[in-house]
């Protein structure tokens, strides 16, 4: 989230697209009904199902589902078109003046942008860029004039995208569409600020990431982003997935976003080159720091194996030339190029798409290790065969301990960093992480010892600094993620800032010359010296904006709205007293403000407060997107209808497509219904089916299909029906509801069938598993899987 | 008229209970009543997060005993921390039900193993799974190691194993597998951060 | 239920006992409590169903039964062992879709026709505060509560004991709020005397009709003397698609015994004991069928 949990409650307007937050994030959700009780806030859930959000929203529109880019491009089209934008903010905040060189071109005819190459599926994104002077900025226009500064660029991209263009597309009537972009244009006034709430709705897409751009442009034009009760907030899913992100837990990064070298970064000094931007504007562009971020991670990974002499051990890192990322690991699993397994707490079986894939590519696995609370699907995948004797995969099944038996902290969607205690012991021989991660790596590390193998030096020179190496504690750990000085540490005026041992104060001290160690650079500050802040409690919130500065600590520097310099107007005044937030003080030469300021304290209003891009200025046109600068409305890979804007290119075009014999995708005269998989709130994933209390309320696996379709179908309420798609079928309770209306799609009635995806094999209650249905396809950005939008039929088994 | 069980009840209610009144004459006169003391009055409680999703709320965990050293404590209750401003005490259906959890009958309690082509789950110890797991992560990274790319350049990564590191675990554990993972060499790493 | 002697000078002042005088008055005082349910807040979460359920420490029925199927809903309705649940039920009004989610238990009437209805003197009591509760041990099991409920509150277990929700007697007397207004994720559910419930009532009211509510009301039923549980209905006007009766009142046949039908009251006495004795000897308790309701 750019602004947190809290700072709903500030909001105007609360847009929920995206997400289902009273069903998926009800006590995040309680900020918004504040927003309404307190301030008269409204309430607009756009979505393809009368939800629980939508039982309480003040508007409603059912949208089909893939059809969200539509809707977007209409509204930036009406702020554009009525002037409804924040014309000083644009100028000033976003790329708007700047010029693109004259290689971009996008074809309304195609759908396609310049530089496509349909044998690779890829762009050349080198032609999107901006033009630069001699000094290497970015050549602007603060008129907004030239034809070719972003601002023009962008009303000719979505002039298409007219309320008629957006009916026919997402089933919108015109009227309704205008009354809510009226009523979110409206946001673009100085004293008015709108939040916008989404999750997987949006990000289960093949152009997912596209989506939530479109909302940045949109947020950028009406200067809702950096002020308080504004912002793009991804609500997030599990409890620490902030956390396992940041970290990365994804192999696309190292921890902080630091980036894993590339085989062509063969030493440390490409590498760093590569990823430190040069600032293209005034702008403190805080990438710049790279460097010390990176070796101060190589320090305290290698220790003291870490040498300027060997470039910190640099080569000690995997140098990757693809992510392989879970598209691309269940790909090659499938295709018998996994060996092993590793996986703790997850059950991908269960929570990716095409099972039946899944399920043969595991079997084709020589050995697997699940750690979990629970029997999972994924750990007993070869019961479900018909011949286990078949399947010759080795299977490690780890009773783990879960959060009440061990101490730690969580990131929570706002950026909160929040500490948990010990409550309870697990039961019987389970064992927590920190165990079975000093246990394992010791084994592993006195293996190399014994034996030697494959370049056995990053293991044997992996710092493990534990007073009990085979239980190391949460704090011991956090301190090598806070940082901790090599050396005496001094300021520009000679004076020790750190002493030599001692943890650092921030990420502002780290060093690029081995003399401190920081293992997660973006959280450095949270436990300072003085004492672990995640741990802190302090309930005081001064300004009643909902700012619990002394609440947890929030990355990055405690910040808890990001981007807040953008809550003042370019000179440094707010925007308005309603909105007042984060100021210039003239007399000072300072900003201050109710947060702490998301730039320099001392960096005049010039610079751009988007202080982590090289221009300093939040982007309405992304060059760095693989699928385009603009956000182009796609159909998903599997749709009803053509797509009315370009028929030639109707889905994403640099979409990777898998072709095994199982990544089937459907047709609408086979499967005419589309299909959408969400949650309930009375379950989590496939987790609380093991559970007694939450599978009591929502005991059984159902399937949502319009009263309409159930009556053509025969079908009512109660009845046995079957999900059918061209990778497998699915079984539950049908409810026929009046929350999901037939939709007109460009004179076409299309259907919208609703999966919720709690249930599974295994559990006190059982049900089939939703992603036996959904299709092996992927945002090209993100590598999200598209479970939002497919194709479906559905048939009556038994009444 | 037709006597449904309700009315039926109803009736019969006029009559023994106007039968018994009378007829007993019983007639007490109390002027309180004293309720049972609360469950969790001396439970000791302590403060964590609730591990479903990403809002985070704070929690309370009581636990019934005092500390003694012959007593397992036992979760009896699990309710929202007023204190965290984040939820200031409420839950969702999932954190109220978090002693369920805690609790549930059904979890894992033995290292489970399934030897290749096995029927069934067999039971085996921690020290043996581990040092099973060991031997054969490195055995694979070994036969599987890329020190150098079709183009010669070094790269030092092994591909055929995947370190998938959910997202309900706690920051430090995360940052102990993330970093075992990237020392191994391993570059198909995930986390549940889309799904 | 709570365990609940009614001895002694320490604990809540009486209101009302079942089938005996009413006590004295003078003694305790306490304001009377109450739980707003702010209807147009409520998400249908089922948080204050689940907490209900854990913190009376509950094994609330798990419906896996083929031919049962009540979708959002958990179940049927009460039981013994779920002293509330969400009602869900899709109603086409003229502004649009309701999604009508309620939140239905025991309402704690200022007037309990269960008390009134109750034969066993002390099985059913009310609180100073409004409260009204079982005492099992001085309950004989006849089931005339649920005949004198005008809201179908009572659930009786296999011993024939009324079981239903108990306001969280046992939180509120230690100085903590019912169970399910703690958790109530989206604050729509309120606690606190009765006064301030209905300002705040009020209120939130005002705030519904400038929404273009213009139905909206509070329901508090006069028929039963006002309610421990008052609602904010946002279709006032219809509070039948809440699942909530237009009038609640309590049945005139319970208030009959206590005039003159008491006359001939002992001589039914013996004779009903007699009988109620020989079905249990020949044929065990009598159970009351389930009333099956299948809701969206």
């Amino acid at each position: 989230m750019t602004n947190g949990w809290n700072d709903i409650k500030n909001a105007d307007l609360v847009l929920v697209m995206g997400g289902n937050p009273a069903e998926n994030h009800p006590c995040g959700f309680k900020w918004a009904i504040k927003a309404r009780q307190e301030r008269g806030a409204k309430i607009i859930c756009v979505d393809p199902r009368f939800n629980r959000t939508a039982a309480v929203s003040d508007i409603f529109l059912q949208i089909r589902p893939g059809s969200d880019l539509a809707f977007m491009g209409g509204l930036i089209n009406y702020v554009i078109q009525n002037k409804k934008y924040n014309e000083e903010y644009i100028k000033h905040f976003t790329n708007a003046p700047y010029i693109v060189k004259d290689t971009y071109s996008f074809d309304p005819a195609t759908g396609l942008f310049s530089g496509y190459d349909p044998e690779k599926r890829k762009y050349d994104q080198s032609l999107w860029g901006y033009e630069l002077d001699e000094k290497g900025m970015a050549k602007k226009d603060m008129t907004l004039t030239h034809p070719r500064c972003v601002f023009q660029l962008m009303k000719e991209f979505y002039s298409r995208y007219t309320p008629e263009v957006v009916e026919k597309l997402t089933g919108i009537p015109k009227e309704k569409f205008l009354e809510v972009a009226k009523l979110i244009a409206e946001t673009g006034a100085p004293d008015k600020s709108m939040t916008h709430l989404y999750a997987l709705g949006w990000t289960h897409h093949s152009f997912g990431v596209q989506l939530i751009g479109s909302m940045a442009i949109l947020q950028l034009l009406l200067g809702n982003i950096g002020v308080p009760g504004g912002g793009v907030n991804a609500l997030r899913g599990h409890s620490n997935v902030q956390g396992m992100t940041d970290l990365a837990g994804e192999g696309r990064f190292l921890p902080g976003y630091l980036k894993p070298p590339k085989a062509s970064e063969q030493t440390l000094k490409d590498h760093i080159d590569a990823n430190t931007p040069k600032a293209v504007d005034l702008s403190m562009n805080y990438w710049s720091n790279y460097g010390k971020f990176y070796v101060s991670l190589l320090k305290a990974w290698f220790g003291n194996a870490a040498t300027p002499e060997n470039e910190f051990a640099y080569h000690y890192l995997p140098k990757i030339d693809k992510v392989i990322a879970m598209d691309e690991i269940l790909d090659r699993m499938y295709r018998g190029k996994m060996e092993g397994m590793v996986s703790i707490g997850m059950n991908i079986l269960a929570s990716n798409p095409n099972v039946k894939k899944i399920s043969e590519g595991l079997a084709k696995l020589k050995w697997l290790v699940v750690m979990d609370p629970f029997e999972t699907e994924m750990a007993n995948f070869w019961k479900y065969v018909q011949d286990p004797s078949k399947v010759q995969t080795e299977v490690f099944l780890l009773p783990s301990a879960i959060f009440a038996e061990k101490e730690g902290s969580y990131t929570n969607s706002g950026r909160v960093i929040k500490w948990k205690y010990k409550a309870a012991e697990p039961p019987g021989d389970a064992k927590d992480e920190f165990w079975v991660a000093g246990q394992l790596w010791n084994r592993i590390k006195s293996l190399y010892q014994k034996e030697g193998g494959k370049f056995p030096d990053p293991i044997l020179n992996l710092t493990w600094n534990f007073k009990n190496p085979y239980y190391p504690t949460a704090e011991e750990v956090l301190h090598e993620m806070n940082g901790y000085a090599l050396a005496d540490i001094t300021d520009e005026k000679g004076n020790v800032v750190v002493k030599k041992g001692e943890r650092v104060p921030g990420f502002a001290v780290l060093k690029d010359d081995g003399t401190t160690a920081c293992g997660m650079w973006l959280y450095s500050g949270v436990f300072p010296q003085s004492g672990n802040r995640a741990k802190s409690t302090d309930l005081s919130d001064p300004s009643g904006l909902g700012v619990y500065a002394g609440y947890g600590y929030s990355w990055p520097a405690n910040r808890r709205i990001l981007y807040n310099r953008a809550s003042a107007d370019p000179s440094g005044k707010p925007w308005s007293p309603k909105k007042k937030y984060i100021w210039w003080n003239e007399a000072e030469g300072k900003w201050v403000g109710h947060d702490v300021p998301d730039i320099k304290p001392d960096l005049t209003p010039d610079y751009g407060p988007f202080i982590m891009l090289p221009e300093g200025r939040g982007r309405l046109f992304a060059a760095q997107l693989v699928d385009g600068p603009f956000p182009e409305h796609y159909e998903p890979f599997e749709s009803p209808v053509e797509n009315i804007l370009h028929p030639k290119t109707p889905h994403n075009p640099v979409v990777k497509v898998y072709k095994s014999d199982l990544d089937l995708l459907g047709t609408p005269d086979k499967f005419p219904y589309v299909a959408t998989t969400y949650r309930v709130v009375e379950h989590f994933h496939y987790w609380t089916k093991h559970i007694y209390g939450t599978s009591a309320l929502v005991p059984k696996m159902f399937i949502e299909l319009p009263e309409e379709l159930a009556k053509e179908l025969g079908i009512k309420a109660g009845d046995i029906v079957r999900v059918s798609t061209a990778r497998g079928s699915a079984e539950g309770y049908a409810l026929p509801t009046k929350r999901i209306k037939p939709l007109v799609i460009n004179g076409k009635k299309v259907y919208t069938v609703g999966i919720p995806i709690h249930w599974g094999n295994e559990g006190v209650v059982k049900g089939a598993l939703a992603n036996m249905i959904t299709p092996f396809v992927w945002d090209p950005n993100s590598q999200t899987p598209e479970f939002k939008g497919f194709l479906c039929k559905v048939e009556k088994v038994k009444a | 008229m037709e006597l449904t069980r309700r009315s039926f009840l109803k009736i019969g209610g006029i009559s023994a209970g106007s039968a018994l009144i009378a007829g007993l004459g019983f007639d007490p006169k109390p002027a309180m009543a004293r309720v049972q003391g609360l469950k969790i009055s001396n439970a000791k409680a302590v403060k964590s997060i609730c591990p479903y999703c990403s809002v985070s709320c704070g929690v309370i965990i009581y636990t019934l005993t005092d500390g003694a050293m012959n007593v397992k404590p036992r979760v009896v209750h699990v309710e929202g921390n007023p204190d965290d401003p984040v939820n200031r005490g409420t839950l969702c259906p999932k954190g109220a039900t978090l002693k369920d959890f805690i609790n549930a009958p059904n979890r894992l309690k033995k290292p489970l193993y399934r030897p290749a082509g096995a029927k069934e789950w067999k039971e085996i110890s921690w020290e043996e799974a581990l040092d099973r797991i060991a031997k054969l992560i490195k055995d694979t990274r070994d036969k599987t190691f890329i020190e150098r790319d079709e183009k010669g350049q070094l790269v030092n990564r092994c591909e055929s194993i995947a370190w998938v590191v959910g997202s309900t675990i706690g920051n430090e554990e995360g940052y102990l597998w993330v970093k075992m993972g990237v020392a191994l060499g391993l570059v198909a790493r995930e986390t549940q951060a889309r799904i | 239920m709570a365990t609940v002697t009614t001895e002694g000078t320490v604990g809540l002042g009486l209101r009302r006992v079942s089938a005996s005088k009413a006590p004295d008055q003078n003694i305790k005082k306490s304001d009377q409590l109450a739980i707003l349910v702010d209807i147009s807040s409520c998400i249908g979460c089922k948080a204050c169903e689940a907490a209900c359920a854990q913190w009376h420490d509950l094994k609330p029925p798990l419906h896996t039964e083929e031919k049962l199927f009540t979708g959002y809903q958990s179940g049927p309705g009460l039981a013994p062992n779920l002293f509330m649940y969400m009602r869900f039920q899709e109603v086409e009004m003229d502004k649009g879709l309701v999604w009508a989610i309620t939140k239905y238990q025991c309402m704690h009437c200022a007037d309990p026709g269960c008390l009134k209805a109750c034969p066993s003197p002390g099985a059913i009591i009310q609180y100073t505060n409004g409260i009204v509760d079982f005492d099992h041990s001085k309950c004989i099991g006849c089931k005339f509560c649920l005949s004198g409920c005008p809201f179908d509150v009572p659930r009786y277990d296999a011993n024939n004991k009324p079981w239903k929700c108990n306001f969280c007697v046992d939180r509120v007397s230690n100085g903590l709020e019912p169970m399910c207004v703690k958790t109530c994720p989206t604050n729509a559910l309120h606690f606190g005397t009765k006064e301030e419930m209905l300002i705040r009532a009020n209120k939130l009211l005002e705030g519904l009709k400038k929404r273009g509510f213009d139905k909206a009301a509070v329901y508090d039923p006069p028929g039963v003397g006002g309610t421990g549980y008052i609602y904010l209905l946002p279709h006032g006007d219809k509070p039948e698609i809440y699942g909530l009766p237009k009038e609640a009142s309590i049945s005139p046949l319970v208030s009959l015994w206590k005039g003159p039908v008491k006359l001939i009251g002992s001589i039914v006495l013996w004779g009903t004991l007699l009988g109620a004795f020989l079905q249990l000897i020949l044929f065990g308790p009598i159970k009351v069928g389930k009333k099956e309701k299948k809701e969206g």
